[in-house]
């Protein structure tokens, strides 16, 4: 049996569009997630710890976000700040992403969310805790999954004046973010009837410390509150030890002082901080995370991979509410806003501004751990201050 | 202040004044004998710091990867003359500047394949672990008065091995005048090439000694680049003297600053150095 040569053409052109059909209505249906976070320097693992944890959620729900196949594009923003108005731009007009995910470090975080506001563009920030972007700079189409430096440092103030210190002395690196670790530390602790005595601040990122080291001996606060981060706490948390200190005067920070550091040395045993996460949490959902995310990449999580994760999972619960069109941009934001998320953290929901509501615990440093010691502030908000929305 | 905190501050100062004299002696050698503006002086710091932290951790004892480390960075010094610096001599301080400055990036992409981006603490040897106490409530690490012994032993050594031997004759007559002792029949470039291994030796045995303190970390070089060259600047090109005094100077200077005037605490370093050359535009001391 022969078919006229019009029909042939005819079912040739069908069965090609019925091949064609399906992709186009895949692509169609794909959310495309720009990861925008540092991969080479100083931050990268913490660049890759949050990819992991990001991707570690798609792969649970099977590739799928909010019922939606996800298309990744990445780029290494390499924690600089020069760079990041181009390499945001790239994402969002040349790789036509829907969401932004990024970033670590704050300045490059700024620069996001100012091209993301200029395109009107969704952006899921991940750690970066500079406090304008959720107070002065706050925008409909900014979330953050992981914290403020209010939130811990803040908390921390009233439980070092609960656990009956009167005088503190603080030391920080004299930049953005010790700067607001330590105004929020003030703030808490006067409040609660403490006295800062001296705030002493080094040139970001030196690590010459004995001088003031020296120093804090000589003037004797009941408490010492520091922030430091990856190389130079380490170092500083080293250095107060052998300086003998640390048994005369305790030493507190926000969580990061003592986060990505700990190698199970003396050192760091028994110091105190403050963080939304936790090592040894009672709750199911860590325990699941931890044993999937270590199944998957052979590696410990930590709060950076919380933080990929809760983002992945964030915005889940928006592309679900829109079944995965994202062009219900309000509709989209407005189940964000009202996600409440069962984080490893424990329960997560967002403020108004976009930043996260959650639990701060009290951590001590036992072995190589941060030891959850307990709540010290439930469900806390950051005040926003500055923010209009 | 009482006077104990004060005196305390001054073994703050000194303590860190030695080491830094310690990374910047092969700095001043290289650059006074060789003529070389070495931008990677600080990347050698690095290398020795991170062999420190492989070694160490692969042998178990800080000592026996100081004494590998020592042997590697010395080989590492050789290759380098040999392949590259030979080829600078003749050539002017933008190419020994773009080359240098090319090492940088390659030493630190190669940490960073080799080992990893990682922040790695060294322990202190156990020997060595404890603290003094000095005060009521401060003590002072065993292994910082350690370090600042041996930094002024090596630079006893320094002394003696330039001004004492006949290497230090041939190294002095080969940084005041390369072709009359070339035309002497002295092997000038051999000498060349141990002064620029000695200069990357001397860098890396800091990194290796100091890791236990400084802690290692990716880009730890270029701090300590910096602030080298403000002491082989004030202590005049060449003159290891010069080094020892401006890096002592340096180390008070930056100790009390920090004490003092904690709002300008990155600047009186820089302070110090512009009156010193206004002074003496040559530095401190010329020749070595």
């Amino acid at each position: 049996m022969t078919m006229p040569r019009s029909s042939r053409l005819l079912a040739v052109l069908a069965a090609g569009a019925a091949l064609l059909l399906p992709a186009a209505t895949l692509a169609a249906s794909k959310v495309r997630v720009g990861l925008m976070l540092p991969y080479t320097g100083t931050y990268a693992g913490l660049g890759n710890n949050i990819t992991n944890g990001f991707k570690l959620f798609v792969e649970e729900n099977g590739g799928k976000l909010g019922g939606s196949e996800v298309e990744y594009f990445t780029v290494d923003d390499e924690s600089d700040p020069a760079k990041a108005p181009d390499n945001a731009s790239k994402l969002i007009k040349r790789d036509k992403v829907d969401v932004l995910v990024g970033t670590v470090h704050s300045g490059v975080a700024m620069a996001m969310a100012k091209v993301a506001r200029d395109n009107n563009s969704l952006l899921i920030n991940p750690n970066a805790g500079a406090a304008e972007l959720t107070g002065a700079l706050c925008s409909p189409n900014h979330f953050r999954t992981s914290f403020t430096m209010w939130q811990s440092s803040h908390t921390m103030g009233k439980v070092a004046a609960a656990q009956g210190k009167k005088t503190a002395v603080t030391f920080t690196w004299g930049y953005a973010a010790g700067n607001e670790a330590v105004e929020a530390f003030k703030e808490g602790f006067e409040a609660a009837g403490g006295k800062v005595v001296k705030a002493m601040t080094l040139p970001f990122p030196q690590v010459e410390f004995q001088s003031y080291l020296t120093e804090i001996a000589a003037l004797k606060p009941d408490m010492v509150f520091s922030f430091f981060s990856g190389g130079g706490a380490r170092k500083y948390l080293a250095d107060y030890a052998a300086a003998g200190l640390k048994a005369k005067i305790p030493l507190y920070g926000p969580g990061f002082l003592t986060e990505g550091v700990l190698d199970g040395s003396e050192a760091a045993q028994g110091v105190q901080t403050t963080l939304h996460y936790a090592d040894g949490l009672d709750n199911a959902k860590d325990k699941a995370f931890r044993a999937a995310y270590l199944k998957a990449f052979k590696a410990e999580p930590d709060v950076f991979s919380v933080q990929g994760y809760d983002a992945a999972q964030l915005l889940a619960a928006g592309l679900a509410a829109v079944k995965g069109d994202t062009s219900k941009r309000k509709e989209m934001i407005a189940a964000m806003e009202g996600a409440r998320l069962e984080s490893p953290r424990g329960k997560m929901s967002l403020s108004k501004a976009h930043n996260p509501v959650n639990d701060i615990y009290l951590r001590k440093v036992e072995g190589k751990l941060n030891k959850m010691v307990n709540v010290a502030a439930p469900a806390l908000a950051d005040p926003a201050r500055g923010c209009k929305m | 202040m009482d006077l104990a905190s004060l005196l305390i501050q001054l073994l703050n100062g000194v303590q860190y004044g030695l080491l830094l004299f310690l990374v910047a002696s092969g700095l001043t050698l290289v650059f006074g004998i060789m003529g070389i503006i070495n931008l990677a002086h600080g990347s050698f710091y690095m290398v020795g710091a991170y062999m420190a932290f492989v070694f160490a951790s692969a042998t178990g004892s800080l000592l026996a990867g100081v004494v590998l480390g020592i042997g590697l960075s010395v080989a590492l010094g050789m290759l380098l003359e040999w392949t590259l610096f030979a080829r600078l001599y003749q050539r002017d301080h933008l190419d020994q500047v773009l080359l240098t400055y090319g090492l940088i990036l390659v030493l630190e992409e190669l940490r960073s394949i080799l080992v990893d981006n990682d922040v790695h603490g060294v322990p202190v040897p156990p020997m060595l672990a404890g603290s003094i106490p000095l005060t009521a409530n401060l003590s002072y690490p065993v292994y910082r008065l350690f370090l600042s012994g041996v930094c002024l032993v090596i630079g006893g050594l320094m002394y003696l091995l330039i001004q004492r031997t006949r290497l230090g004759m041939m190294i002095r007559a080969g940084a005041s005048n390369r072709e009359m002792v070339q035309s002497l029949g002295l092997n000038i470039k051999l000498v060349y090439r141990l002064v620029f291994a000695l200069g990357v030796a001397l860098a890396a045995f800091a990194g290796m000694i100091a890791a236990p303190v400084s802690s290692v970390y990716p880009g730890m070089g270029t701090h300590v680049l910096i602030i080298c060259l403000v002491v082989v600047v004030m202590g005049g090109i060449g003159s290891v003297r010069g080094a020892l005094l401006a890096a002592l100077l340096i180390g008070i200077v930056d100790t009390f600053g920090r004490v003092f005037l904690p709002q300008a605490a990155g600047v009186v370093v820089y302070l110090v150095m512009a009156a010193v050359l206004l002074w003496r535009p040559e530095g401190l001391f010329r020749s070595i």
